[in-house]
């Protein structure tokens, strides 16, 4: 089984996020970057069900140079090759068009996604692919389970769950329950030094979308404080004041 | 051209987040002079069709196929941006719901259209169509612009209120079967639990941490949920540990909620947490620890011990109640 992992470059989850240039630019001065950790579950059930050798885990990026060390901890993790497709993540669109035409030209049986990157959550990239390549896509899995040529998987609505079955190829988002993240050992490591990582250049997709600029939430007041013996006055407070029940 | 709306249901009934969404694409249509039409896919009673009105709709499409009748993004995909197509309509507006969020991308794709996820906010139409979303997991904002010539917005639930000053809307059968290739994809079984609030959804949520030391001790923070009609939600540690499923799991790498009260219990308040929590309208935290960062960002706080305060607080809610 042929298996391909998208995975995203993105800030810290720690990171304190600021801007520059009057809130246009976002700040990565000082922020250390980590592969996004829902990318980390479904790379993580994708080295699962190809266990011992039954199959292969190729990672794709979007992104510079500059987003190396994380593909290579990817490779560290267990992923068995490689690709960078050499531009800038400009939208979650540019990068399924990319993604899309590596894949016409490479076909796999299985693409997973995070549920979303966390830095602009979009969770749109695992359903544009599907619908770029004419696939099934469910955007947020909470598992995954491969019988033959069907796949299983489980996933979150409103107060519940659904399970679909469909014939492979799909895309799918995974989320927490996919799979437990793996810590890449030493060997893992070092070996990851010399795994194929491929350079290939984009192909030319019309952008729809432009962040031009950011904000940060509004600061809240002053904490009001209540004496823990004094949980009426809390209730009224949350009645007459704030007006939330 | 009209904006067109999709009416998302649940087993039959529209849900608030719908409600929302038709508020909020009434309010496009008004900054645009034209008219709102809304789409239902799915089982659902001509009485509730009739009822968008309300909220603004003037026109529905009722698609009532049996082969549609379950959520099959692919397919309602398909049915959707057709219908955008036949109506001309350029901005296409939906809730971003866990199936809005299946769906509004491949809408996109199919009328190469700008996807504006997340929405919080009436887009701003001077000269440029931007939209504000969320970003950097409830962390921050992003205002996107659109570029291209039809736009798809999602709208994060519980940001828009529900206006309620329109009338019966007219409701018209649609004819739409979706593609034979969009049918891959079979539901085998939907678990909804109809006692339980849902997460994204409410507007009210009691969320609890390590603080409270063990899972056999979430029976108090269930009967306050119970008693406010909240959601149930936790923080990262504690769905780690097994102790609350994932799907109650609020914060950076969880579920971004933005309910009107969000209550914290026993969590300290990181800031992969707070990220999550970051748009409630207002947030209550119960800590025994006075440092705990969560204090930060609270609205109200009470510094104390949850074995003992959230007793009390339980009993001060049933006070209220009783005297309401």
């Amino acid at each position: 089984m042929k298996i391909l992992v998208c995975i995203s470059n993105v800030p810290d989850t720690t990171t304190k996020i600021t801007f520059t240039d009057n809130n246009t630019q976002f700040n990565n001065n000082g922020v250390q970057f980590i592969l996004n950790p829902y990318d980390e579950i479904a790379l993580a059930r994708a080295i699962e069900l190809t266990d011992g050798g039954n199959g292969t885990v190729t990672v794709i990026n979007v992104g510079e140079a500059s987003t190396e060390p994380t593909i290579r901890k990817a490779l560290a993790i267990g992923a068995t090759d490689a690709v960078r497709v050499n531009a800038k993540a400009h939208d979650a669109w540019y990068v399924a068009a990319q993604v899309a035409a590596y894949v016409k030209a490479n076909p796999f049986d299985l693409i997973l996604t995070g549920r979303e990157s966390i830095d602009y959550n979009g969770s749109k990239v695992a359903s544009m692919l599907g619908e770029l390549l004419d696939l099934p896509s469910v955007s947020i899995i909470k598992k995954l389970d491969i019988d033959g040529d069907n796949v299983t998987v489980e996933r979150e609505i409103e107060g519940g769950k659904e399970v679909l079955t469909t014939p492979l190829p799909i895309v799918a988002g995974a989320a927490e329950g996919v799979a437990e993240p793996k810590i890449p050992n030493m060997r893992g490591i070092m070996s990851a030094r010399t795994k194929p990582l491929t350079v290939i250049e984009p192909v030319g997709v019309k952008t729809l979308s432009e962040i031009i600029s950011y904000e940060t939430p509004a600061p809240r007041g002053q904490v009001k404080l209540v004496a823990a013996d004094d949980t009426a006055k809390l209730v009224d407070l949350l009645h007459d004041e704030a007006r939330v029940i | 051209m009209p904006v067109l709306v999709y009416t998302e249901n649940a087993d039959g009934k529209f849900k608030k987040s719908t409600f929302e969404a038709v508020s909020y694409a009434r309010a496009i249509a008004d900054q645009n002079n034209t008219n709102l039409v809304a789409i239902s896919i799915g089982d659902v009673s001509s009485d509730q069709l009739i009822a968008l009105g309300k909220y603004g709709a003037e026109k529905v499409l009722n698609v009532s196929n049996a082969k549609l009748k379950n959520f099959i993004n692919q397919a309602y995909a398909s049915v959707i941006a057709d219908a955008a197509k036949k109506e001309g309509a350029d901005i296409v507006v939906l809730s971003n719901s866990f199936s809005g969020r299946g769906l509004a991308p491949r809408i996109g794709v199919k009328l190469q259209a700008g996807v504006a996820d997340g929405a919080v906010a009436l887009p701003e139409q001077t000269g440029k169509f931007t939209v504000k979303k969320t970003a950097f997991s409830g962390k921050a904002f992003a205002v996107v612009e659109l570029t291209s010539i039809n736009k798809v917005i999602s709208l994060t639930p519980n940001s828009y209120k529900v206006v309620e000053n329109g009338g019966a809307a007219t409701v018209e059968d649609y004819a739409a079967e979706g593609n034979a290739s969009d049918f891959k994809a079979m539901i085998k079984e939907i678990v909804r639990s109809t006692d339980k609030v849902s997460l994204p959804d409410a507007d009210i949520v009691v969320s609890a941490g390590r603080g409270l030391k063990g899972p056999e001790n979430w029976g108090m923070v269930e009967e306050l949920a119970g008693l406010l009609g909240a959601a149930l939600a936790c923080s990262k540690p504690v769905s780690d540990a097994g102790w609350r499923p994932h799907s109650e799991h609020v914060g950076q790498t969880g579920i971004a909620v933005s309910p009107n009260l969000y209550i914290a219990i026993g969590i300290s308040g990181a800031i992969q947490h707070l990220a999550g929590v970051s748009s409630s309208k207002v947030i209550v935290v119960i800590n025994k620890d006075p440092e705990a960062p969560f204090f930060k960002v609270a609205d109200y706080g009470i510094v104390g011990d949850a074995f003992e305060v959230v007793p009390k607080l339980i009993a001060a809610v049933k006070e209220y109640k009783a005297s309401a």
